[in-house]
């Protein structure tokens, strides 16, 4: 039977019947936590009655949240993380050597294609961008897979998104995903995996596909997959951390949905407050005033994010009323932004560069809103309530549209900061 | 697990996310009555004020989407509510409401029930019965796969059992 990538990478590690809808029991490559999600599922692995986890290399817990402790009360859940990792001789790094989670994995190839990956966190349908079937889960679900090294996966439905045609220079990996959640909302993919093709997304260089896969959850969906190609194995091939065989969807898979976006004039999206299926192209949102802007997380604090916001800031001023916070999301993307003379850049505007961390992308620490106030943010969720007062506002864009607003103080495109 | 639930509606519509459920900045704890303390906090600041023993959630669809952190169960089931019953769940929040016995109801009934309606629920049977309304509705069944883990007591007794294999 031919097969989306989905059941093609399920098949490879289950022995059951492997059919859109069924359970499988599956094996797992790599399973990781957050210093949020880390605690409970010590607790849960305590319970469970477990000793040890199943592969101390494939198993890590990443403090990037509250990190560096942000309070007292984080600082003992980082503890409590720390000195379980030790206690199991599995994967930690301490603040310094981490980033955000999505971000560093990735660049330390301890996710490859091919793989079943297992987050605790909502983004790690991040990694689909590396070819690999990754998913979040709660904490219960993560400690099961640390003391068994399997999980169950009810195999998804696929979703066929092809995005063709050939954008302006004013288009990234953002305006993609927002275009695509716009069109079929917040569950429009709900149990399902998107799996993205198309002549557009062959041209996106890797760190905009992270953005892509970044945000299938917030269209539902399990996974956000792209079938590898050179330039990903590439990549793969140079950072590996172990040994990985790449699985591709077959041509003939047969998809429960298909759709196509043409991004040949597409304008720059931006997803209004509360929602992120809120989107509108910039222009119906220009002019809506900005307290602060946020360049970082998961899915827009990589090195071609912060190049495309320093192309718009050079040698301009952040507005005297907004203030701009830069967070690079590892610190490999924060030396190269450092070595590049980004950072100069950014100083010179006026912006704030923090260490990498999640920090306000879920009201963290490290720019939390005030009652009334708003951010245009590259993060991901712009839910009630998610940086700060439940009485803020968050609107969501690419890093562009988020310098541009920077420089003008309200909603911009960038084409307007640049004229 | 009780089999037989009852208490008065607390009515939400579509989308409601992990981040309204408990907002992250409570999440420097994983303890229950914490969690349960801010409980719907930015979606209905008369929740944990209102809320009894025994009170069921209704909502519209997509209900727990968002962010994965159990705690949004969690605190829901701290908070004393027995149920949650809504036209559709996020998958990560279905699997960890089931995962820390918080029972849930797939049903697509729920915009019939009123805030403060008298609800009462058979769990082996999946029916809901509004004594406000004197209806009954009709829940979805689980997977058999689910029915069998919810039945060993949900996962973690199911893992205590594969690692004494």
């Amino acid at each position: 039977m031919a097969m989306t990538l989905a059941e093609a990478i399920i098949a490879k590690h289950t022995k059951d019947p492997v059919e859109a809808g069924s359970i499988c029991r599956v094996s797992v490559d790599f399973a990781f936590t957050n210093d949020i999600t880390g605690p409970p599922a010590i607790k849960e692995f305590r319970k469970m009655g477990a000793k040890k986890v199943f592969d101390p290399m494939r198993c890590a817990i990443l403090p990037d949240h509250f990190s560096p402790a942000k309070d007292i009360a984080s600082a003992e859940q980082i503890k409590e993380c720390r000195e379980f990792a030790y206690e199991q001789d599995m994967l930690f790094w301490e603040v310094g050597r981490v980033g955000v989670e999505h971000a560093f994995l990735p660049e330390n190839g301890l996710v490859l294609p091919g793989e079943i990956v297992l987050g605790a966190d909502s983004h790690t349908c991040t990694h689909g961008a590396m070819g690999a079937l990754a998913t979040g889960m709660g904490s219960t679900d993560l400690a099961a897979a640390w003391a068994l090294g399997e999980t169950w996966l009810r195999v998804p439905e696929t979703m066929k998104v092809s995005y063709e045609g050939i954008p302006s220079e004013w288009i990234c990996g953002k305006d993609m995903i927002l275009a695509l959640i716009g069109k079929i909302g917040v569950e429009g993919a709900r149990y399902m995996a998107l799996e993205f093709h198309g002549e557009a997304l062959g041209k996106l260089g890797l760190d905009d596909r992270f953005t892509l896969s970044n945000m299938a959850i917030e269209a539902g969906g399990k996974t956000g997959l792209i079938n590898p190609d050179e330039k990903l194995l590439q990549y793969a091939r140079e950072r590996k951390a172990r040994h990985f065989e790449p699985i591709f969807a077959d041509k003939d898979a047969v998809y429960a949905g298909s759709l196509t976006i043409d991004v040949t004039d597409m304008e720059p999206q931006v997803a209004m407050p509360h929602l992120p299926e809120n989107v509108k192209p910039v222009s119906e949102a220009a002019g809506t005033p900005v307290d602060q802007v946020f360049i970082g997380s998961c899915t827009n604090g990589r090195i071609s994010d912060l190049r495309s916001a320093a192309r718009i800031l050079k040698g301009k001023k952040v507005h005297k009323k907004t203030r701009l916070m830069v967070i690079p999301a590892s610190y490999e993307v924060y030396r190269q932004a450092m070595k590049e003379g980004l950072f100069d850049i950014f100083l010179d505007a006026g912006a704030a560069i923090s260490t990498p961390s999640c920090g306000p992308c879920l009201g963290g620490h490290l720019g939390i809103l005030a009652a009334g106030e708003r951010c245009i943010s590259t993060s991901n969720r712009n839910f009630v309530g998610r940086m700060g007062s439940p009485k803020s506002e968050v609107v969501l864009a690419g890093p562009m549209v988020a310098a541009a607003s920077a420089v003008a103080g309200h909603i911009c495109h960038p084409k307007e900061i640049m004229a | 697990m009780e089999t037989t639930l009852k208490g008065k509606a607390w009515v939400y519509g579509d989308n409601v996310d992990t981040d309204v459920i408990i907002p992250a900045r409570y999440l420097v704890t994983s303890d229950e009555r914490s969690l349960a303390a801010h409980c719907m906090d930015d979606i209905d600041e008369t929740y944990t004020k209102g809320v009894s023993k025994g009170d069921v959630i209704t909502a519209g669809n997509n209900f727990g989407c968002g962010s994965s952190r159990e705690h949004a169960p969690i605190a829901i089931k701290g908070s004393g509510a027995s149920c949650v019953i809504a036209k559709s769940f996020a998958r990560i929040f279905y699997r960890n409401a089931i995962n820390i016995g918080l029972p849930i109801l797939e049903c697509t009934e729920t915009d019939r029930i009123a805030k403060g309606d008298l609800i009462e629920i058979d769990l082996t049977r999946g029916t809901i019965t509004n004594r406000t309304k004197d209806e009954t509705y009709h829940a979805k069944p689980f997977p058999e796969f689910l029915q069998n883990l919810i039945g060993l007591g949900g996962l973690v007794p199911y893992v205590r059992a594969r690692l004494s294999e």
